[in-house]
């Protein structure tokens, strides 16, 4: 399926392995990824704390390119939480509220373009990998199954909410990924944090705050005997990574859970080599955790035992149906 | 998120509301920001809601109050993550991460605030969108940090030199060709902002 992509700053560098891994397994999965020509930021969380207007034009400037550039295609994905949320916020708040259109429209004029709010749809990669290329498919491409490597799947926020179009199942405690891995072979451990915050822009301007809440995240993990976090989102993947280091020196712990994108575990299960898939690029290595793959399938899960007999001349009690 | 306008100006009341409009009308959409019951469930909800001079419940009782240099200062919009939670939680629907994208907005343009280091890390980052249509994250990072945390960043040079020897930083920003035509876009939009 043909789909425009808009791959954001993050992922041209910082997310470079999430880039890299996502190119290494498109094919697989059919998905023909058109880059939006020319981009620019989408403003992050930071542009719309100064200029509002002025944010919802910057994200209609990509929207107006990619509408351009769609030819049939109407689907427009991208692989970072914060670049997503902008995309599918702008066309929203346009659609709902005239006052923002006309202004976005005249901003937008100014610059020989234009967008009609709701032409495109905005969508998450994991939404797309999850919901349109599904589950059976992905399963039907595991060369390598991730057998016996335990994840905590981690959403973050800003996928799952404010979740504009309505497109996910819960806002806190999702099962997509969760459902992805699993067809992947990995086993999913109980993650309750899984869309608690992994504190945003606090690593930079209030650090304490940040490192608070990346050690409840990595903690949860590692208690539940995660392996490894998986990821869908390159801000989440550097506080939790490259941050997880400044958070051990803070705290003075020694926690080290390395922190994957989904693409990457894909890659790995569709047996892709490491190097390919950006594997190594992080900062708490994830060599160990995927050492860990054996090829033997895990013990079936013993069906629940029947419940107790009812003892018939107990107390009286309310019966079911 | 619902489609309702915003209250009409009959429907305004009472008048000395007025700070509570004045936010309504600088956040796209309808906020529902006056339907606040105060239960507090944003608060409860916020992840660095232990950091704040005021939680989220408080803040909007002062807008309705009018205390607009108050709520201006309070450190509040700053330590929001943009999370959401509060949003999805709130039972009257309130769009509380937008409102507290329009209190910044409106404390930087009436130059309040205690601690200058948050709108000035936006600040930073706007200025780089503004002249290479791309963030920076090399700039941003040593720019913001030279200003407001210079002893931080020996401690810092390490994350830095991995990143570069990890391929996940870039040397020099990268610039878009369309950036003529970006910056007319951004003009035109900040003309419009200043004059409703």
């Amino acid at each position: 399926m043909k789909m425009l992509f808009y791959p954001g700053c993050s992922m041209q560098r910082n997310a470079r392995p999430y880039l890299d891994s996502l190119l290494a397994i498109r094919e697989a999965i059919g998905l023909e990824l058109e880059e939006v020509a020319d981009w620019n930021c989408c403003g992050a969380t930071e542009y719309m704390s100064v200029h509002r207007v002025a944010a919802h034009s910057l994200v209609g400037r990509n929207l107006a390119l990619a509408s351009r550039q769609a030819e049939g295609a109407d689907t427009l994905t991208a692989g970072c939480s914060a670049c997503y949320l902008n995309l599918a916020k702008t066309d929203q708040q346009m659609r709902e509220d005239p006052r923002l259109r006309a202004k976005v429209g005249d901003a937008l004029a100014a610059g020989g373009l234009s967008y009609e709010p709701g032409s495109l749809k905005v969508r998450h990669l994991l939404d797309v990998v999850c919901n349109d290329v599904g589950f059976e498919a992905v399963k039907a491409k595991v060369v390598r199954p991730l057998y016996g490597l335990k994840l905590a799947p981690y959403y973050g926020c800003q996928v799952v909410r404010p979740d504009p179009d309505n497109r996910w199942d819960d806002h806190e405690h999702p099962v997509a990924m969760d459902r992805l891995l699993r067809a992947l072979g990995a086993e999913v451990v109980d993650y309750p944090l899984k869309t608690q915050c992994c504190g945003g822009h606090m690593t930079v301007i209030g650090p304490e705050v940040a490192y608070g809440l990346i050690r409840r995240l990595v903690n949860g993990a590692a208690s539940a005997g995660a392996d490894a976090i998986v990821t869908l989102c390159p801000m989440c993947q550097l506080n939790l990574d490259a941050y997880q280091v400044e958070m051990n020196k803070f705290f003075k712990t020694e926690y080290a859970v390395p922190v994957l994108y989904f693409t990457q575990l894909m890659g790995v299960a569709f047996g892709r080599s490491t190097a390919e898939l950006g594997i190594g690029k992080e900062f708490i290595a994830a060599a160990p955790a995927l050492a860990r793959i054996t090829d033997e399938p895990p013990p079936a899960v013993e069906a629940k035992k029947k419940r107790r007999p009812r003892i018939e001349d107990g107390l009286p009690m309310p019966r079911m149906g | 998120m619902s489609a309702v306008p915003s209250p009409s100006a009959a429907d305004r009341t009472p008048e000395c509301a007025a700070f509570l409009w004045e936010v309504m009308d600088a956040t796209p959409g309808n906020s529902r920001l006056n339907m606040c019951i105060q239960c507090g469930t944003c608060g409860g909800s916020c992840p660095a809601g232990a950091e704040m001079d005021h939680t989220p419940r408080r803040l909007f009782a002062m807008i309705r109050g009018g205390l607009r240099d108050e709520v201006l200062r309070s450190n509040t919009p700053w330590f929001c993550v943009s999370c959401y939670f509060c949003t999805v939680r709130c039972p009257q629907q309130i769009h509380i991460t937008d409102v507290m994208y329009t209190l910044k907005g409106m404390a930087i343009g009436a130059h309040l605030y205690k601690d200058n280091s948050p709108p000035d890390f936006s600040q930073t980052f706007v200025d780089y969108v503004e002249h290479y249509g791309r963030s920076f994250e090399l700039g941003l990072a040593t720019r913001f940090n030279l200003r407001h945390h210079p002893l931080s960043l020996p401690g810092l040079a390490p994350m830095g030199l991995g990143m570069l020897m990890r391929g996940r930083m870039d040397l020099l920003p990268h610039r878009i060709d369309g950036m003529a035509q970006l910056t007319r876009i951004l003009e035109r939009a900040k003309a419009l902002e200043a004059n409703p």
